[in-house]
């Protein structure tokens, strides 16, 4: 009985980082309609902001306060990654609004972006970027007036980044000269992020052992989860969102002002997955690619949840997250040994990680030929969505 | 005989004709030209061009943007790799690998994969067979748009772990070798295999254009545009969406069957990296450079791409994923048709437009050049700017 308290639990840590990571997803993609290929990126960054929290208290601040440094972590992911998804919003989703399809691909481009971001960053890189950045947004302001009516108006702006791309990767290439300017700062090794000590151990509970950092973990997601649904609930702007989710034309006619409600919504989303990264770091190492583990199960959550409801993410999540934990470790064969036998080989063939992902989605298409709305579908009149 | 001449050279016949002449005779002289390396290179890359087709009759037609076109060009692959490995046996003996999972038998589902007929049929109707079964679940169900898209991502990576985990029924990870299998007699991967093999592609891609440009025009596609446009609108006509969908889903995986099993030949292997996840991904990026919705971008723009990959990546590998995804930034953003919707659309004009020639006028270039009538536009122009930079900056 105490293995199967042991399973549950662990499946249940398993469960709510996917219920962090999918959280935001499901909350962006009920909005907006928009699914955010880019979101297990944004974990990564919140990983790599973990990673840079880490070693700026090992290096800077006194030792007595290096225990504290994941909760200062916390808030920091969120606004990292919060801020990263903001801009992301308004300059490329902002101009796809209305097809999804393109969004997919355009935020899919923008995670391959960040990946490669993360391994080749270098300070000679950074700067180099950094002129591009401000070369592009500011040339076309500089300009004379007497620009601004040419024919050739329109390739101003392009132009423009071309030009200061140009100039970046000159700037970039000549600072890279310099040894100490060329080290990339994360490189594309996985970085280990060491946890501190109060959450190295381990609890017991009669004969259930519970580390640490899994309960630490469950501990985190259902304070995110209070806070967001008391956001959504309770706040004037999680009204506001509620009611663009509900119905946008109306909501905008009601002088919601939508635009500010998309860009709000993105950034919550985001830094949630920022959260979410923070979390990763305590299960163990991660790397650049760390999005791509992460990212179709929380697709996955979102279409077994539904939209628009937050129980319906909650409870996929966990669903997927246990299942997936209890059929992977083969843990359910020792928690049943009376299985039938017929059951037992099949449960058995599937008792890799990788093969308990193939059972779980195949049972989810198989839910999806019943429910094909998801746990909570949307109720309404509407022909088609 | 002069009327047969020169109705030939007649400026309609050879503008129809001289497309087809060009790939006649760059079929026949690359291969004399380019180095083994560079042909073989060009021949896999005009095999991702059948791959594309099908994604582009998905999505680029009909509106279905599938993520999971690998599973299919991965199950045509795998089907001509297990004849090769099979074929090059002598009787009763197993493929190498098997011996060192300690598998004494051929696994049932091997069985038949020893004979040349069913296996060239195998490479395309498995394929079909199962996006036909996956699709049929799918639209059945009306599930579409981006849950489509997430569903077929998930599919795929199920296949993926699959073949990945399961060393004992295909070899796994390591994938199955074609390279020192033997076609005919003929060693594969020696020159003179990857020659022919080059002549059967471009056949192929040829082939899958004309199967598609059929399928394209009439009915059948009309069908597929309205789809695109219009599902509800076209259903409460009284027509079956599901039927159209789940026909047009099942001819692109047998295409992208057909590519799989031309690439594996050609690349000496297949393993499950056919099916990860960013290379089914980048398909759909093929298509939308060089243009979804017609069929020769979709060929162009898998050559481009996968030639400019592969140069890049022999170059400057660390740029080759800003690029990519600068790309699919670029695209989906600047150029919703891609470079031949661009280009047939009087892009290449309007851009020197803007910078060398002159413009167009349009109404009388006498009234344009009088000066009463500049003098108006000049103060109407200023007037413009102004209430436009209030707004600060241009668009």
């Amino acid at each position: 009985m105490d293995l199967l308290y042991e399973t549950l639990f662990n499946g249940l840590a398993i469960g709510s980082v996917l219920v962090l990571a999918a959280l935001g997803l499901a909350v962006v993609f009920g909005l907006m309609g928009v699914i955010n290929m880019a979101h297990g990126e944004l974990m990564m960054l919140g990983a790599y902001t973990t990673f840079v929290v880490q070693n700026i208290f090992k290096a800077v601040v006194p030792e007595a306060l290096f225990p504290i440094y994941i909760l200062v972590a916390i808030p920091l992911a969120f606004v990292v990654s919060g801020l990263v998804g903001l801009l992301l919003e308004k300059t490329v989703i902002r101009r796809l609004y209305g097809r999804p399809l393109e969004t997919l691909l355009a935020t899919w481009g923008v995670s391959l972006i960040l990946q490669q971001f993360v391994r080749s960053v270098s300070s000679a890189f950074a700067l180099g970027l950094l002129v591009t950045v401000v070369g592009g947004l500011l040339i076309p302001r500089l300009t004379p007036k007497a620009w601004w009516h040419q024919r050739w108006t329109p390739l101003l702006g392009s132009g423009s980044w071309i030009g200061s791309g140009l100039v970046g990767i000159v700037v970039a290439s000549v600072l890279g000269q310099q040894r100490v300017l060329d080290q990339p700062w994360f490189s594309a090794r996985n970085i280990d992020v060491t946890a501190p000590t109060w959450l190295r151990g381990s609890i017991d509970v009669g004969a259930v052992n519970m580390p640490t950092a899994r309960l630490f973990i469950i501990a985190l997601t259902a304070i995110a989860l209070i806070g967001v649904t008391w956001f959504l609930q309770k706040s004037v702007w999680g009204i506001r969102i509620r009611a663009v989710t509900q119905n946008r034309s109306m909501s905008s006619c009601l002088g919601i002002p939508t635009e500010k409600v998309d860009a709000l919504t993105f950034l919550i989303g985001s830094g949630l997955a920022g959260v979410a990264g923070v979390a990763v770091t305590l299960l163990g190492s991660v790397g650049p690619n760390l999005g791509g583990n992460y990212i179709v199960d929380c697709f996955m959550v979102v279409v077994l949840g539904g939209v628009g409801k937050l129980a319906g993410t909650v409870l996929a999540a966990l669903g997927i997250g246990v299942l997936s934990y209890l059929i992977g470790s083969g843990s359910l064969l020792l928690v049943w040994p009376a299985m039938p036998a017929g059951l037992n080989e099949l449960i058995t063939f599937f008792a890799t990680t990788s093969m308990a992902k193939v059972l779980v989605f195949a049972l989810i298409v198989v839910f999806l030929q019943v429910r094909p709305a998801g746990l909570f579908p949307q109720k309404g009149r509407m022909v088609e969505a | 005989m002069a009327d047969f001449a020169s109705s030939l050279f007649s400026s309609r016949n050879l503008r129809r004709s001289l497309p087809w002449l060009v790939i006649v005779v760059a079929a026949l002289v690359l291969p004399a030209v380019l180095p083994p390396f560079r042909l073989n290179l060009l021949g896999r890359f005009l095999s991702l061009g059948i791959v594309a087709l099908g994604v582009d009759l998905i999505w680029g037609y009909t509106g279905m943007l599938s993520l999971g076109q690998g599973i299919f060009f991965a199950l045509g692959g795998y089907a001509l790799g297990m004849y090769l490995q099979l074929d090059s046996l002598e009787p009763g003996q197993l493929p190498e690998f098997f011996g060192l999972y300690g598998v004494k038998g051929l696994p049932a589902f091997w069985q038949p994969f020893s004979s040349p007929v069913f296996t060239l049929f195998a490479v395309w109707v498995i394929p079909a067979l199962v996006a036909g079964l996956l699709g049929y679940l799918v639209f059945r169900n009306r599930i579409k748009g981006v849950y489509f898209s997430i569903l077929t991502q998930a599919a795929l990576l199920v296949f993926f772990n699959f073949f990945n985990g399961q060393q004992k029924l295909i070899n796994g990870t390591n994938g199955l070798k074609t390279d020192t299998a033997h076609i005919f007699g003929i060693l594969v991967g020696s020159d003179g295999m990857q020659r022919n093999l080059f002549w059967v592609t471009v056949v192929l891609v040829i082939g899958a254009w004309f199967l598609c440009r059929w399928l394209t025009t009439g009915r059948f596609g009309d069908a597929l545009v309205a789809i695109r446009d219009d599902e509800p609108r076209l259903r409460f006509t009284g027509y079956n969406p599901t039927a159209y969908k789940t026909l047009v889903f099942a001819v692109a995986g047998a295409l992208a069957g057909v590519s799989g099993a031309l690439y594996t030949v050609q690349s000496g292997i297949v393993s499950p990296q056919f099916m990860a996840v960013p290379f089914s991904i980048e398909m759909v990026i093929w298509v939308a450079v060089g243009g979804r919705g017609t069929l020769i971008g979709a060929i162009l723009g898998a050559v481009l791409i996968n030639y400019a990959k592969s140069l890049i990546s022999e170059q400057l590998p660390e740029t080759w994923l800003f690029i990519q995804g600068g790309l699919f930034l670029l695209v989906v953003t600047a150029l919703p048709d891609g470079l031949v919707g661009w280009w047939r659309q009087g892009g290449p004009g309007r851009l020197l437009a803007m910078v060398v020639l002159p413009q167009r006028s349009l109404t009388y270039p006498a009234l344009d050049l009088d000066p009463e009538v500049q003098a108006e536009h000049s103060q109407f122009d200023t007037q413009g700017s102004e209430s436009q930079g209030s707004k600060g900056g241009p668009r």
